[in-house]
């Protein structure tokens, strides 16, 4: 038989193995239901099914398009080709103005209306976030 | 402009300086037979002394706002008072890596000073790697990211710091979290150096705790300071929100705790040599690999200056040269490691120490994955995507649970010895008690998910165990109690504070009011007024409670000109039992004001149990260094 030492060794091994097969299992299995994905108007205009999970909305606040009461901030997000309506009840960034860039997360109702969870904060008045960029400029 | 011209000039002088110590070493390193002449010390000295210059320098322009130079035309404005002229030096990309340089090199320097008892080869290997590293920064500096470029004509006036970093605690934060990033580029040092000369041992290990445990008081504060930036400047009211910049600081944090805990076993058994070296050179690499991130402008945040690839690039380079070199002399020494075959024995210190050793590293690749991940598949894939919270919090709350109980149980067993714990059965006994006021407690709250009762009840195990060791009169490792004690707060505070909160937005106009519970906000007037360099509004809200007390809430929103943003300054009453937080937010044109009112239990807690653990980190230092 094995001696002692081995078998700790082998049970060492087999517990390592275990360990390292769970982390990636975990990870994989709630990365793929955490994941948000971050969409332009275009993009949501050609969707092909609306989907329940949690995405993003990157674009532009559209001149004049901010309406506000009580309750919640109305407004448009357009990539200057297509737009989609957005409602949103909670907190803004202090950047939040027309004509500034805005990514808004949150679900779609249907693809032309946004119901916004969160709008996320910005640090300067010339940053707009990479994704945007790259969106607007292609 | 003369300082211009000094600063520069210094920088290069320490760049050829550390050419000539690498290369002297090396010599030196042939004929290890001959003494020592000392005048390295001078060396390194001055190569300290002529970064130092340079840095004075910087400093010097600054605060003349000489806009002839290019970083202080960038980041700094005539009208800015005092102290954040000296803080815009850092406050920016290029500055912010001479200050690096400067923590890098005077560490260096005080390595040397205090290393007098260690063999010479291994000092003189150390000082040979961080002069690898001095070398890779100083030449990112001077050709990537020259502070001391100059435009002509010289502007009359500067552009202005980001409002945003104008702030009293974010001043200090950069050289609080550089003095631990860049102090664990001597751990890496010394495990490389310790590794090639055979003697990765219980002296070293003892040597090297007090760098370890610097290193880590430093990062944790660093954290700290930049947790409160957050929670009162950006206006969101939480102290941690799973962004990628806070994740690659909490990534080096908590290998190098891993490093800390295993140092121990390391001083204490003379085992897990070959882990602790791997955890110094993951705990180095991650601080550089944070840098990369942070100043490639992969990640945004308010910590990415200006994005240029150039930068990224090379960092990405010199990163990959670090860990390729490190993992080369790895596998070649390896086997000069004295491995001493000891077996553990399941109850004692060493086999938990080693087992929470585990939950760490899945923390941290928990973490590494989800802030890596989206950057990797848009590359791979061009989408684009986040990976939010609920990502972190599922992966690592109920792991978090063993977690806990094996802090608990570990201190109070002993080393070697496979002894039986005695008082099994009260342990037990105290685990159900606490299992059964968790239950209580969570029950009245109304909030009776399983994971939260275990979470809840590990952390009240650790709280009552460490509590009742620091009462112990034998007692002696109160710094590992404090720390302890300190977790387990940061842990309770923040579960009562995520299950108790509670906050109303609404779009108010003044004289509007909204329920809030059982009481009323009202808004009362706007103010306007103005301070050093900015216009501020000040909103005026009186909150009235079902007793009839008042309270006056006065959230300010700023406008700076220089450059011309908003920023909205919350209002937070601070007690004992609980934060209360009010913000406000204008919307452009419009009489509406955005209004945020939040009240946070235990916030001050949060802050004080960190403050607790770092307190636990110096006693150990302070009682390591005698």
């Amino acid at each position: 038989m094995y001696g002692k030492k081995v078998k700790l060794r082998i049970l060492f091994l087999i517990v390592l193995v275990l360990t390292i097969a769970l982390t990636v299992f975990f990870v994989l299995n709630s990365l793929k239901e955490n994941v948000v994905y971050f969409l332009s108007p275009s993009e949501v205009k050609i969707l092909s099914e609306i989907k329940k999970d949690k995405i993003r909305v990157g674009g532009m606040v559209k001149k004049n398009s901010i309406n506000i009461n009580n309750d919640q901030i109305i407004f448009v997000i357009t990539d200057f080709k297509n737009d989609i309506n957005v409602s949103y009840a909670g907190l803004v960034p202090n950047l939040f103005q027309e004509n500034k860039g805005v990514v808004a997360e949150g679900f779609l109702q249907d693809r032309n209306y946004f119901k916004a969870v969160k709008i996320l904060a910005k640090h300067d008045e010339n940053y707009m976030p990479p994704e945007l960029n790259k969106k607007i400029e292609e | 402009m003369i300082f211009n011209f000094i600063g520069s000039y210094s920088v290069i002088i320490s760049l050829f300086l550390s050419v000539f110590i690498f290369l002297k070493i090396l010599f030196k390193l042939k004929n290890l037979n001959h003494f020592l002449s000392f005048n390295l010390k001078n060396l390194i000295f001055f190569q300290f002394f002529f970064v130092l210059v340079s840095f004075i320098s910087l400093l010097i322009l600054f605060l003349n706002s000489e806009f002839g130079n290019i970083t202080v035309y960038n980041n700094s404005h005539t009208t800015k008072p005092i102290f954040y002229k000296i803080s815009g030096l850092w406050g920016n990309h290029e500055g912010s890596l001479l200050l690096w340089l400067l923590i890098l090199t005077f560490i260096n320097f005080s390595y040397f000073l205090t290393s007098k008892n260690r063999s010479i080869k291994e000092r003189l290997f150390t000082s040979i790697f961080q002069q690898i590293i001095i070398l890779g920064f100083l030449i990112f500096l001077i050709f990537t990211s020259n502070p001391f470029s100059e435009i002509f004509p010289t502007p009359k006036e500067g552009l202005g710091l980001n409002p945003i970093l104008q702030d009293p605690i974010l001043a200090i934060h950069p050289p609080v979290l550089y003095l631990g990033y860049v102090s664990t580029s001597i751990i890496f040092s010394s495990s490389m150096s310790s590794l090639i000369s055979g003697n990765v041992n219980s002296s070293w290990a003892s040597h090297i705790k007090s760098w370890i445990l610097g290193s880590w008081i430093f990062l944790t504060g660093g954290i700290l300071l930049g947790s409160i930036w957050a929670y009162y400047e950006l206006g969101w009211g939480g102290f941690w929100f799973w962004d990628p910049v806070e994740n690659i600081s909490l990534m080096p944090w908590i290998s190098l705790t891993a490093l800390l805990h295993c140092i121990l076993v390391l001083e204490k058994r003379s085992t897990l040599g070959s882990w602790s070296i791997i955890l110094s050179i993951s705990t180095f690499t991650l601080s550089v690999c944070g840098t990369f991130l942070v100043r490639s402008g992969i990640l945004n945040s308010v910590h990415t200056f200006a994005n240029d690839p150039e930068r990224g690039l090379y960092i990405l380079l010199f990163l990959f040269f670090i860990i390729f070199m490190s993992l080369i002399i790895y596998f070649f020494y390896e086997e000069k490691l004295q491995v001493t075959k000891k077996t553990f024995g399941l109850f004692t210190k060493e086999s938990h120490i080693l087992i929470n050793n585990w939950f760490l590293m899945y923390f941290l690749s928990v973490i590494l994955i989800g802030t890596i991940y989206p950057i990797f598949l848009e590359v791979i894939s061009n989408q684009i995507i986040s990976v939010g919270p609920p990502f972190f919090n599922k992966l690592i709350i109920p792991f978090l649970i063993p977690f806990l109980i094996f802090m608990s149980l570990g201190p109070n067993l002993g080393w070697i010895n496979n002894k039986v714990i005695k008082k099994k059965f009260h342990l037990l006994l105290f685990f159900i008690i606490n299992l059964i006021l968790s239950y209580v407690i969570l029950k009245l709250i109304g909030k009776t998910k399983l994971t939260l009762i275990l979470l809840l009840t590990a952390s009240f195990y650790l709280f009552f165990i460490s509590f009742k060791d620091l009462l112990k009169k034998s007692y002696k490792n109160y710094a590992q109690g404090i720390s302890h004690f300190g977790f387990s707060l940061l842990i309770l505070s923040i579960i009562f504070n995520s299950i108790l909160s509670k906050e109303i937005t609404s779009n108010l106009k003044v004289g509007d009011e909204i329920k809030f519970q059982n009481s009323k906000i009202f808004f009362k007037k706007i103010e306007i007024s103005s301070g050093p360099n900015f216009e501020k509004v000040i909103g005026q809200f009186v909150i009235k409670d079902s007793r009839n007390n008042k309270t006056v809430f006065l959230p300010e929103i700023r406008i700076y000109n220089q450059p011309e943003v908003i920023t909205s300054e919350a209002h937070i009453k601070t007690s004992i039992l609980k934060d209360r937080f009010l913000v406000i937010n204008p919307i452009k044109n419009k009489d509406y004001f955005n209004v945020r009112y939040q009240e946070k239990p235990l916030m001050l807690w949060i802050w004080i149990s960190v403050i607790l653990i770092m307190i636990g980190g110096s006693i150990n230092f302070l009682k390591n260094e005698k």
